[in-house]
């Protein structure tokens, strides 16, 4: 194995190549009046929603009138007080047994408005499955956090430790047949993303 | 493969070729859009071409502290000089781990070092799925576009397919009711999985992190459930810095399909708790164009898959008609490299429109690069019969006053009173399809001299 290694190294560093210097990342990218409102129009844009809630509360009433969450049979949350789940990721030992999950209530640390992601990741979570293969899914975050760029929201990760982390930017998609767009292609067929005002209330 | 006897055949089919055609025009206009909504896109264009470059000045470096890194948050990374040797690896850790089923998700790497007959000479099962890559993998043939990879196909067509294999009605044609049978068909090809395969956008070498990104989840389904990921990328996918992402990830979808972000980018820093990550690095021919001037940039490419959707050839003529993994604009500059002899007409699947180099997202020098090719193919005589014949002729016209002021005597006096065949034959690649022009009556030195009299 590490023949090939000093190989592959060696035949790069026999070519000798002016080096370039990197450019600067600080520059004048786009910015909004509005951040949650550009944030709300670009998620729907690419098949997802937006919801404004005060509190948790708020939350869970809105989370009762959606159709999808209301007929859900089996149900998880990582957020106390929402979701109604009917069984706790944290219990379960098999990630595959997660695949009867219809409604996943789950937690996004921050929103970006220029493109409708928020960065999820699997930290405090024994799996992070139930953001791919449940059959729909909502993301609590916190109204404070929606940066305007991707540059931001990269000046946010710094990614020392070991772990996962996603930009979900609407419901699974694909466009695979003749170019029309079809939503639930494996993951999530819904996508809803609360941006709470107080989230502790 | 000849590229325009393959293409021919391809537009035989006068209204199947116009259909391909609009259906990428329709994911360039889209592409415009989310370029021109964004008033930084040409410094981000520039950046992203910035970093790139300094990237492929600094490989080595990089490609070390990248190890280093990944090495250190549990990663296991492997090294692959050629296609046979990371095949090689990839059939050894699936052995190694008993590994029956494999889920990938869409790797053009892969689809270069054709692991997936490899893989099933040994008995494992591979499933790509991508939609797109699936119906492609079905239909046993290869991808036709690396962005969308079934852009060539017809929803009759998948219709059948799907009734043939998964028993849906017959004569269905409904995306919607096509799409959710395939949903249904692979998450059980994800569930029963025992390893998960990915290709490798990014490369962090600063973190020893990975990013993948997809619309579909299948990346992510696939190595969130079995216990091993194995991740194949070419060395050219490093970048240095995370923060570099912010950069590429702005440019990759709206390049590719017009969307501001793909559905999902997921982060890979490290195997997942109880879960085993293999990273196999391949330079398959890379470190070889390292060496060029002229084509070095082409490693820059990010397999947006932008050039193709813009090239009035390949919308014209479909991806399969290069004979290579990457077709359009950018797979006619990296597949000389590979083979110059095998891909020498590529470089002429093209008509230097540009059109190639104003919308790749890291302003690589396409068409530049495409003529560099065809003076190359030249040097090394790979030029065909007609073509060397008639260019040494025109040469010879030119270099000598005396000799094209006569053949364009004979241009204007003899050609019109010749019989058609003498004019359109073999020889004449041009008008094949085409009608020579009217000749005119007097040469332009024949009428500036009747001027001067006046």
């Amino acid at each position: 194995m590490s023949t090939s290694r000093d190989a592959i190294l060696a035949a790069i560093r026999s070519k000798t190549l002016e080096p370039t210097p990197l450019p600067t990342l600080e520059q004048d990218w786009i910015r909004f009046d509005d951040p949650i409102a550009q944030f709300g129009s670009v998620l729907e844009f690419v098949g997802g929603k937006c919801v404004r809630c005060e509190s948790l509360a708020a939350v869970q009433e809105t989370l009762d009138t959606v159709v999808e969450c209301q007929t859900a049979v089996v149900r998880c949350s990582t957020v106390s007080g929402v979701g109604r789940p009917t069984l706790s990721i944290d219990d379960i030992d098999d990630p595959h047994s997660l695949d009867t999950v219809d409604f996943a209530v789950l937690r996004g640390q921050f929103a970006v408005a220029e493109n409708g992601a928020v960065w999820v990741t699997d930290a405090g979570l024994r799996h992070r499955v139930p953001f791919f293969l449940s059959q729909h899914l909502a993301l609590i975050v916190p109204s404070s956090e929606v940066v305007p760029n991707m540059h931001e929201a990269f000046q946010r990760l710094t990614f020392k430790d070991r772990g996962f982390g996603c930009f979900i930017s609407g419901p699974s998609k694909t466009a695979d047949i003749e170019q029309s767009l079809v939503i639930g292609a494996h993951g999530p067929r819904s996508h809803i993303v609360f941006l709470v005002d107080s989230i502790d209330a | 493969m000849d590229h325009a006897v393959a293409a021919a055949k391809f537009v035989a089919n006068d209204q199947r070729a116009h259909w391909h055609d609009q259906a990428l025009w329709f994911v360039r206009q889209k592409r415009d859009r989310m370029a021109n909504s964004l008033p930084e896109w040409e410094t981000l264009r520039d950046t992203a071409s910035a970093i790139k470059a300094y990237t492929v000045t600094h490989l080595a470096e990089l490609l070390e502290q990248f190890e280093e890194n990944a090495t250190q948050l549990g990663a296991t990374v492997h090294w692959a000089r050629n296609a046979a040797e990371h095949n090689e690896i990839v059939h050894g850790l699936l052995h190694d781990h008993g590994v029956k089923k494999l889920v990938k998700s869409k790797s053009m790497l892969t689809e270069e070092c054709h692991l997936n007959p490899f893989l099933e000479r040994h008995g494992i099962e591979v499933t790509d799925t991508d939609l797109g890559e699936w119906l492609v993998q079905l239909r046993r043939e290869p991808p036709s576009h690396i962005v969308m990879p079934a852009i060539h196909i017809k929803k009759e067509e998948v219709g059948e397919l799907f009734h043939n294999i998964l028993g849906t009605d017959e004569g269905a044609t409904d995306p919607t009711y096509l799409a959710e049978a395939a949903r249904h068909a692979l998450r059980q090809k994800f569930l029963e999985a025992d390893a998960g395969l990915t290709g490798v956008n990014f490369a962090i070498a600063e973190t020893g992190g990975f990013v993948v990104c997809t619309n579909e989840g299948n990346a992510d389904l696939g190595v969130s459930l079995p216990k091993l990921h194995i991740a194949s990328m070419g060395i050219e996918k490093l970048i240095p810095q995370a923060a570099h992402l912010g950069v590429f990830l702005r440019l990759l979808a709206r390049s590719a399909t017009g969307q501001p972000i793909t559905t999902y980018s997921s982060h890979f820093h490290g195997p997942r708790p109880g879960g085993e990550l293999h990273i196999v690095l391949v330079d398959n021919g890379r470190s070889d164009l390292l060496g060029s001037d002229q084509f070095r940039r082409s490693l820059s490419c990010i397999r947006c898959g932008a050039c193709m959707n813009t090239c009035p050839v390949y919308r014209r003529s479909g991806g399969h008609t290069y004979g290579t993994t990457v077709p359009g604009p950018i797979g006619s500059i990296l597949a000389p490299a590979r083979d110059a002899k095998a891909h020498h007409t590529l470089p002429y699947a093209c008509s230097l429109c540009g059109s190639c180099t104003d919308v790749c997202p890291v302003k690589i020098d396409l068409h530049h690069q495409l003529l560099s090719w065809r003076k190359e193919i030249g040097v090394r005589g790979l030029v065909p019969f007609t073509k060397r014949f008639s260019m040494g002729i025109a040469s010879r016209v030119f270099q000598h006053p005396a000799i094209y002021r006569m053949s364009g005597w004979f241009a204007r006096k003899l050609v019109p009173k010749l019989p058609r065949f003498l004019i359109y034959n073999r020889l004449n690649t041009w008008g094949r399809q085409r009608e020579l022009p009217d000749f005119p009556k007097q040469s332009f030195r024949e009428q500036y001299k009747r001027r001067q009299k006046k």
